[in-house]
């Protein structure tokens, strides 16, 4: 197979889910690029994982009283979901629709909003904030449950226009005004939960979404140049309709799966680092009325997503950190012991899922990265990419051990950068790395013992590539 | 300013989920407490008198000898206005200073970046538990956090030894300046090499460090007696920060039993910490404050209490001057806002601002958002 297919496929992979082993980029590559992202797209009824088995080895899943069981849960699918785009657009929304458990403290709330992410996420972008601004999470977190036809509080107005949909400003132009603000808040009065069961004595019921017109101000609004007796569905036709909308979408794609952008507030100043790129996915955006997954093909299939220069191109989130060593050596593929602490990595690492630190989400590229978290991410990595035990590292060394009788070592350096990436890494660091395994001796596996050594210095190699700063990048 | 010989060292801890401010501190002699708690008041013939009003739960036994020198000040009714009854949101507002806005820089990173604006010492201020707390958290601010000294470190998976000093070798050298990279790249370069250095310094503490102090097994010995290593080890570290396992105060149920068992960790724990600084000759320039993000509802719940307001915090050390500060809050039922909840008398942030300008040398202001009146503990 050409080089520049398997670096090409297991950059879609990487991308358009948590990555994969190597076996698994090789057998895609032989589906063809084109057929793996329908593949990706085509997600069609179910869960994805066995559910049964999941809840039959962990079966406080079936009913989450805490987050962490939230936390846990959702890395196993992230982990094992096949349709694993549908997995990294829930997470997608979940960095963009910013509610937070420190706040909600309601573990079946949230989660019922993360199921939602995964079975609505791939569609239609207006059913996506329809379904955002019913949702009982959000509308807790945004108070808008203490917004009132005679009080108006404006945190969800806002915030579905400034971080959920339009943002504040393109191209030197601001999206919209205050007077937009509060003519979006009035139309969402109303909007509000049916009343909440106690928490003591009953336990943590989750809150249910509740329109009372009593409360909504029907009276007209103007909003974005249009008047009319505008409702909440109203709002979010208009909001649809706006090039903002598909602009702010399509950097959010851009960033997601591209390459790291600046963040949003910067968005009135900042250009798209590719504006051709983002034109095509605004175009996608109309052309298709709004549809997610026409958006993603147009991304997944486009030049700009191919290109080598952005391979490696954005820092990993926690959750790829994680995620994606564990698919790439095959730990936690069924249920197995352990799974809650490797789940709590990602909080360690700075991204707690299901409670990010505001509504805006949390700060991503190379913010990701400070002394503590650095360690973190290079102890995980290198810890699982050493254990030989591990059916993803046995099968490199399997690979390596292929290759040749008595592999040379910078035929092994190469061979351990391919099998974990392809990874290019400095020259200067690769040469450190060669005079390593030069200073170890002849790599042969012949004998039992040979074939011990050969495989405990390969465990050893991985760990080191598993250190450099390149492997930050995925 | 307090003169020690050496600089001030400042330990802080976090007891994480709400403590019982009215069972750890219990107004013995007010029959109110006895009425409002019939599952939980602990019985006149336990306390530990202080004074003639007020007690300590028997659990803070190993505290008293520190009461009793006179250097264990105890701030009564401490909170600030329009309090959050959300863990979250609480223990930001004691970590940021910033009670109405949302804030992100923790009052710790400020000070740390006060003692050491070029970040000269990656290990000025150190986190001992995982994750970086909001209280040090500051852009441009290192702060190392150990989980466990004896096992911190980079690598620490290769287990032996000649192999993990060449795999160390290796990385300082892969991480070395390499130009061209990009921004991002270098970053991650500069960042490794800092996290490398304050690693490898914070390797060298266990060996330094012998003691006869025995700290037993809770998750809270481990962070007191990582922290004695630390400040033993002379690493210039200034800032040290715990906190109790996440929310582990949080006594909804099974509160006697609970609480007290959790009070008898901390005051044992912190006892071993003095203790062990005393014999290793270096308690002389450190400050111990520790508090809670709320105390609880005056009334039980039948086997627990709810989340509540005005909680009490400490503050142990040499320079320390032992004693009583603030009011106790009233437990009459007027008093009580929202008919549960102890009203404060001393904002937090006077006590920070105690600490900052008495202790640390510096100026409280700006780190703390305003001025607050001090109280005289230091």
């Amino acid at each position: 197979m050409a080089d520049h297919d398997i670096a090409l496929m297991a950059h879609l992979l990487r991308r358009a889910g948590f990555g994969a082993s190597r076996d698994e980029v090789e057998a895609r590559v032989a589906q063809g690029y084109a057929n793996v992202v329908e593949e990706l797209l085509d997600v069609g009824e179910g869960p994805g994982i066995d559910e049964d088995l999941m809840y039959r080895a962990y079966p406080s899943y079936f009913d989450k009283a805490a987050i962490e069981t939230g936390q846990t849960e959702w890395v196993y699918r992230m982990i094992n979901n096949r349709h694993q785009l549908q997995e990294k657009m829930s997470l997608f929304w979940h960095t963009i629709f910013c509610s937070g458990d420190n706040k909600v403290d309601n573990a079946r709330t949230t989660v019922i909003q993360i199921d939602k992410f995964r079975e609505q996420g791939m569609g239609n972008f207006q059913d996506l904030i329809m379904m955002l601004s019913q949702d009982p999470a959000m509308l807790y977190y945004l108070d808008n449950i203490e917004s009132h036809k005679t009080a108006v509080n404006e945190n969800y107005g806002r915030e579905l226009l400034e971080l959920f949909s339009m943002g504040v400003g393109k191209d030197g132009e601001i999206n919209y005004t205050e007077d937009d603000v509060k003519a979006c808040a009035r139309a969402f009065t109303g909007w509000n939960l049916a009343p909440t069961i106690p928490v003591f004595p009953y336990g943590r019921t989750p809150f249910e979404f509740r329109f009372d017109p009593a409360d909504h101000d029907f009276e007209d609004k103007t909003f974005l140049g249009e008047t009319g007796p505008w409702n909440g569905e109203d709002i979010v036709e208009i909001i649809c309709k706006q090039p903002a909308t598909a602009r702010f979408i399509a950097r959010k794609m851009y960033d997601f799966f591209v390459a790291d952008e600046p963040p949003v507030p910067s968005w009135r100043q900042s250009h798209p680092r590719d504006p051709e790129a983002i034109k095509t996915l605004e175009k996608a955006y109309f052309d298709s009325r709004y549809d997610i997954t026409s958006m993603l093909r147009a991304l997944f299939t486009s030049d700009f997503f191919k290109s080598e220069s952005v391979r490696y191109a954005k820092v990993k989130s926690p959750a790829e950190v994680v995620i994606g060593t564990l698919r790439m050596v095959g730990q936690h593929t069924s249920p197995e012991p352990g799974l809650f602490f490797v789940a709590m990595e990602p909080k360690y690492m700075g991204m707690d899922l299901l409670n990010p630190p505001t509504v805006e989400g949390w700060h991503t590229g190379a913010e990701w990265i400070n002394s503590g978290t650095l360690i973190d991410r290079i102890n995980f990595a290198a810890g699982l990419l050493g254990d030989t035990d591990l059916p993803g590292v046995k099968s490199i060394i399997g690979r390596l051990m292929d290759q040749s009788d008595a592999i040379r070592p910078e035929d092994f350096v190469d061979g351990c950068l391919d099998l974990t990436g392809p990874l290019t890494i400095a020259e200067e660091t690769r040469k450190e790395l060669v005079a390593h395994v030069q200073s170890g001796g002849e790599l042969r596996h012949g004998s039992e013992s040979e074939r011990q050594d050969f495989s405990q210095r390969t465990g050893e190699m991985l760990q080191f590539i598993a250190t450099t700063s390149e492997f930050q990048f995925g | 300013m307090v003169s020690t010989n050496k600089d001030p060292v400042l330990a802080v801890f976090s007891l994480s989920g709400g403590n019982d401010f009215l069972n750890t501190v219990i107004p013995y002699t007010d029959p109110l407490y006895r009425d409002y708690r019939p599952s939980l008041a602990i019985a006149e013939d336990q306390v530990i008198p202080l004074n003639d009003k007020l007690a300590f739960h028997p659990a803070m036994a190993a505290l008293m000898k520190y009461w009793d020198e006179g250097k264990l000040a105890i701030i009564l009714g401490v909170g600030y206005p329009n309090p959050s009854l959300s863990h979250f949101r609480s223990m930001d507002i004691w970590a940021t200073c910033e009670p109405d806005e949302l804030g992100l820089t923790g009052w710790l990173g400020s000070v740390i970046q006060e003692i050491d604006p070029k970040a000269e010492n990656v290990l000025t201020g150190v986190n001992f538990g995982r994750g970086l707390p909001r209280s040090m958290a500051k852009d441009g601010v290192p702060v190392a956090s150990v989980g466990d000294l004896s096992s911190y470190g980079l690598l620490t998976d290769i287990e032996e030894t000649g192999q993990r000093d060449q795999a160390l070798d290796l990385f300082g050298r892969m991480y070395s300046p390499v130009l061209g990279r990009g921004v991002v790249s270098d970053y991650i370069r500069r960042t490794g090499l800092e996290a490398m250095a304050g690693a490898d310094i914070l390797g060298t503490a266990p060996s330094k460090y012998s003691s006869t102090v025995e700290y037993g097994n809770s998750a809270i010995g481990g962070y007191l007696k990582d922290m004695v290593q630390v400040h033993n080890a002379g690493f210039g570290t200034r800032v040290l920060f715990t906190t109790a396992p996440y929310n582990i105060f949080d006594t909804h149920a099974n509160q006697a039993v609970g609480h007290s068992n959790l009070l008898m960790d901390v005051a044992t724990n912190i006892d071993n910490f003095m203790s062990d600084l005393r014999e290793q000759k270096i308690s002389d320039n450190v400050t111990l404050f520790f508090y809670s993000e709320f105390g609880r509802r005056a009334m039980d719940n039948g086997s627990g209490t709810d989340h509540g307001t005005g909680g009490v915090a400490f503050a142990l050390g040499e320079h320390v001057k032992g004693g009583i500060y603030g009011e106790y809050p009233s437990l009459e039922l007027g008093k009580l806002e929202d008919g549960g909840n102890l009203q404060h008398n001393v904002d937090f942030r006077s006590a920070y601002s105690t600490i900052l300008e008495r202790w640390m040398g510096m100026d409280a202001k700006s780190i703390v958002g305003g001025s607050y009146d001090q109280l005289d503990f230091l």
